[in-house]
């Protein structure tokens, strides 16, 4: 099934896919973060209609100071993109209800500026998701209906995922 | 003169502090007369920020947080994590030990619908409910307390296996609770699920279509309320679902009723599940043995399971350390939340209550 996935993504855009992984049986595809949503709608179309999961990964370059009593990742997190000031990994787990498929997309961003497109016109159920990300990552949405944070206040400073966020006393 | 008398909009605020939102929930509900025009839930009152403590935690300090979360169900916030934890890093289970947490699971997803169907009739002001639901939910309790000391926040799962054996008597005991469950579980339809109220207030109510609850990513018994049979322990089986003899349940309207339906039918599907996993126990080891430090390989993986509340999805990236470098929690009630506002329009202020019970989420959850 992933095969076929796979090559329907690979002849829809031939540019786009940057590398494919195999994580625990489920295909994962890195793409450019300029085809995410005509990407999405494609595999919208081909019956992935469950959008289960959004989530963000900060990659710090290592200039970035580890937290407190934490080591220094070593770990890459597979292919790089060129982004010296370090990257943002955003993780899309999609599922097609019908056969039981799982794909999981996945986009680098420049961490300095991390801005990608909404997909809350494909799935509605991203509108919560994306807001978190950007609460906690600072991951900018464009496009997006109601970017506000949603779990922190409003007036709260700073994104408390990333790697150099410093834990207010 | 003009018929029409003019009306102006009125934003209203149901919570923080308000019983029917089941804890520290903000609703902010514009209103044309009684009718909602919108309701924007306002979340994150609880939040504690679970998945930064994570990233400062070893993999096995971060299991007693996934009690916390979702609070009524707290056996399988264990289970969600455990399992990602365990397929990251290869780690064997016994059989045994599969056994036991089926039966965990399953007495933990009664215990949390029987809240469920206590504090849905609690909203809808039937108060005798409530004390028949917790008055079952009391001998599930007694149960977990027998087994691991706690009452609500168990951290009873370990990586490859649990933390301890059943006691001598738990199966006596478990059973006759089945039996005297069985036996209630009519009485609860007489006295609640039946009652004309009841139906005239939940029937056609908020309703949501397969293709719209599939596109707002709802999952659990409010996607199953809809008709569409998805449940992660049919789609994606782990632990031993896939040895026992069980029915997925849904309902195909798609309202308050159906999602309602839902739970209190999966009531009797997990008695006879951990009916069925009691007489098949096997005997042997409870837990593999795991490093006193234990280390996951670099990596990552995203492992889901059917919580009471819908898809638990947990996402774990391990640089190989002893901490975890990035742990996402996929909540079900936070997502399904998401959709509250499309369900509500157009219904009168009354039916909010009704249909965000109906949702049944958890703020501890929603909010992490």
């Amino acid at each position: 099934m992933s095969e076929q996935t796979e090559k329907l993504i690979r002849d829809s855009f031939p540019d786009a896919v940057i590398e494919t992984t195999d994580v625990f049986g489920t295909l994962n595809v890195k793409i450019t973060p300029a085809s995410l949503v005509p990407i999405c709608e494609l595999l919208h179309e081909h019956g992935f209609n469950y959008l289960a999961d959004i989530t963000a990964v900060d990659w710090a370059p290592p200039s970035v100071p580890p937290l407190q009593g934490g080591k220094q990742s070593g770990l890459q997190g597979g292919k790089q993109s060129g982004l010296q000031g370090g990257r943002i990994e955003v993780v899309y787990q999609l599922t097609a209800l019908e056969r039981n498929e799982k794909l999981a997309l996945r986009v680098d961003l420049d961490r300095d500026r991390p801005e990608i497109d909404t997909v809350t016109a494909i799935w509605k159920g991203a509108d919560f998701q994306e807001r978190e990300v950007y609460d906690l990552m600072g991951v900018v949405f464009v496009g997006h209906p109601n970017l506000r944070r949603i779990l922190t206040p409003e007036n709260w400073e700073g994104f408390p995922l990333r790697k150099d966020y410093v834990i207010p006393d | 003169m003009s018929s029409r008398i003019r009306t102006e909009l009125v934003e209203i605020n149901m919570g923080p502090q308000h019983p029917s939102t089941h804890g520290v929930l903000r609703l902010a509900v514009t209103l044309d007369g009684e009718v909602v025009v919108e309701c924007h839930p306002d979340v994150g009152y609880l939040h504690r920020g679970i998945e930064k403590l994570a990233e400062m935690r070893t993999w096995v300090q971060f299991i007693p947080i996934t009690d916390r979360l979702d609070y009524l169900a707290s056996m399988l916030g264990n289970a969600g994590y455990i399992y990602a934890v365990e397929k990251l890093g290869a780690i064997e289970v016994p059989e045994r030990a599969e056994y036991i947490r089926v039966i965990m699971m399953e007495l933990q997803r009664i215990a949390s619908h029987l809240v469920f169907f206590g504090t849905m009739a609690l909203d809808l002001g039937a108060t005798t409910p409530f004390l028949y639901a917790f008055r079952e939910r009391e001998d599930i309790l007694d149960l977990f307390e027998m087994v691991c000391g706690a009452r609500l926040t168990y951290n009873y799962f370990r990586p490859g296996g649990v933390s301890r054996d059943l006691p001598a008597g738990f199966a006596e005991k478990a059973k006759a609770y089945i039996k005297k469950q069985r036996e209630r579980l009519p009485e609860y339809d007489d006295l609640f699920t039946n009652n004309q109220i009841f139906i005239a207030r939940t029937r056609n109510v908020g309703v949501i279509s397969a293709e719209d609850a599939i596109n707002y990513s709802l999952s659990g018994p409010s996607l199953r309320g809809s008709g569409v049979a998805y449940d992660v322990r049919r789609a994606d089986p782990y632990s031993v679902y896939d040895k026992l003899d069980w029915q997925v349940v849904t309902y195909p309207d798609g309202d308050a009723l159906s999602r309602f339906m839902v739970r209190v039918m999966e009531i009797r599907q997990s008695l006879s599940i951990v009916e069925q996993a009691l007489d098949a126990l096997p005997e042997g080891e409870l837990k593999c043995k795991t490093p006193q430090r234990l280390k996951l390989p670099a990596g990552e993986i995203y492992h889901h399971i059917e919580s009471a509340r819908g898809d638990l999805g947990v996402y774990l990236v391990s640089d190989g350390g002893e901490k975890p470098y990035r742990l996402k929690w996929r909540a079900p009630s936070f997502i399904n939340l998401g959709a509250l506002n499309s369900m509500v329009k157009g219904w009168k202020i009354a039916d909010v209550v009704a249909i965000l019970g109906s949702l049944d989420i958890v703020l501890g959850e929603v909010d992490r």
